[in-house]
């Protein structure tokens, strides 16, 4: 078989838009879910109180990190032809610290906000409208930002290359953290469900 | 008098669907279909999942109308003009992912029209707070090439070295914050 379909154009690029439809659908569908449509939930995770967030994320970074992988080691899959995002190191440490901190001050990240906002929330709309206005912000203000995070990239790299070990070794690495980050995330929720609201 | 009776079961019936456990899917299971979704994404279209280049696109279409030739050549907004929002990939993934939602709130009795906050905050102040908070969500994701979706998970699924720095920043930079702003959660 040859996947991804799209990058052996066994499928258009109508036919692509018309899947991410199906795609996104499963995408909000899951969030919703898990609770994701509410910011006081989200935002839980940082008061220890309610590790869903971290939980539902790595359970599904382990799922398609091991379905990539396999796909790949049966020679389903070409991984060279799946996008990865170039790494630029600052940038992305910069960004990450600004994106943790619009979350817990806004209650959402990009993704949930739509979650939230088709559920009936207020804020979860004007989160939206603060998340474009700050993208134009953005294109304004700071244009040299942009040429930076450019000109210190490093292009595609994953752990597997930087560290020199095989890829299937670090999936097991990551599925063995993920497992004993599940262990302390249920410790954590047992131990400080005092301060959940409704608790005392 | 049977409306006053009924009135505090209801209120934390309300609190506690807000806070917690018992409507919503187990987090693994909801892990799980979420990690597949993503899986699908990378099968069929070679890319993941992502939630900013749809606000990217919209929004550089926007200011492409009010200022074509600046739009074009601003390093921000150049990449997301090349095509407009609807023959944008991103944009029917949200398009879906709004619908998607909809569906699986409606089904769940979670559409619920409200400001969401904690008990010592106003409602001027939670909007603020969310129009300031993605704002400053926005620059963080635009300067990262991702947000939690296009980044944290995609590239984290990916083992990509620059997703693992940006997740550990997320969590870093809203643990390192949540204290001075308890009194909107809680």
């Amino acid at each position: 078989m040859n996947l991804p379909l799209y990058a052996y154009e066994l499928i258009s690029e109508s036919q692509g838009l018309l899947l991410a439809l199906p795609l996104g659908f499963g995408f909000g569908w899951f969030l919703e879910r898990a609770g994701f449509g509410s910011s006081c939930r989200l935002c839980a995770q940082f008061y220890l109180y309610d590790m869903t967030v971290l939980k539902v994320m790595f359970t599904a970074i382990v799922t398609a990190m091991v379905g990539l992988w396999g796909f790949s080691a049966a020679g389903l899959l070409d991984l060279s032809m799946v996008y990865l995002t170039p790494t630029s190191i600052g940038a992305q440490l910069v960004g990450g610290l600004l994106l943790g901190a619009g979350f817990i001050i806004g209650g959402y990240c990009p993704g949930t906000s739509v979650t939230a906002a088709a559920t009936g929330s207020g804020d979860g709309v004007v989160f939206i409208g603060g998340f474009m206005a700050g993208l134009m912000i953005y294109a304004i203000a700071f244009p040299g930002l942009e040429d930076w995070a450019n000109a210190t990239s490093l292009g595609g790299l994953t752990l597997p290359q930087v560290f020199g070990i095989p890829y299937g070794a670090v999936v097991l690495a990551v599925v063995v953290m993920a497992a004993l980050m599940f262990a302390g995330a249920e410790w954590s929720e047992r131990k400080f469900a005092y301060l959940r609201p409704g608790a005392r | 008098m049977s409306a006053v009776s009924s009135a505090p079961p209801l209120a934390r019936t309300e609190s506690r669907s807000l806070a917690g456990d018992r409507r919503h899917m187990n987090p693994y299971l909801a892990g799980f279909g979420l990690g597949l979704v993503l899986l699908a994404a990378f099968l069929i279209m070679g890319r993941g999942l992502g939630a900013t280049a749809a606000s990217g696109s919209i929004v550089a279409w926007a200011s492409g109308l009010v200022a074509p030739e600046w739009t074009a050549a601003n390093p921000a907004l150049k990449g997301y003009y090349a095509d407009p929002p609807w023959v944008n990939w991103t944009v029917y993934l949200i398009v879906g992912a709004f619908v998607g939602a909809l569906v699986s709130a409606k089904l769940g009795g979670r559409i619920r029209p409200r400001i969401e906050r904690g008990p010592h905050l106003s409602v001027q102040a939670r909007l603020a707070l969310a129009f300031a908070g993605g704002a400053v969500a926005a620059m963080g994701a635009k300067l990262a090439k991702g947000c939690t979706s296009g980044q944290a998970l995609t590239g984290g699924a990916q083992l990509n070295v620059g997703s693992w720095i940006f997740m550990l920043a997320v969590f870093a930079g809203a643990y390192a914050l949540a204290y001075f702003v308890r009194k909107e959660w809680r």
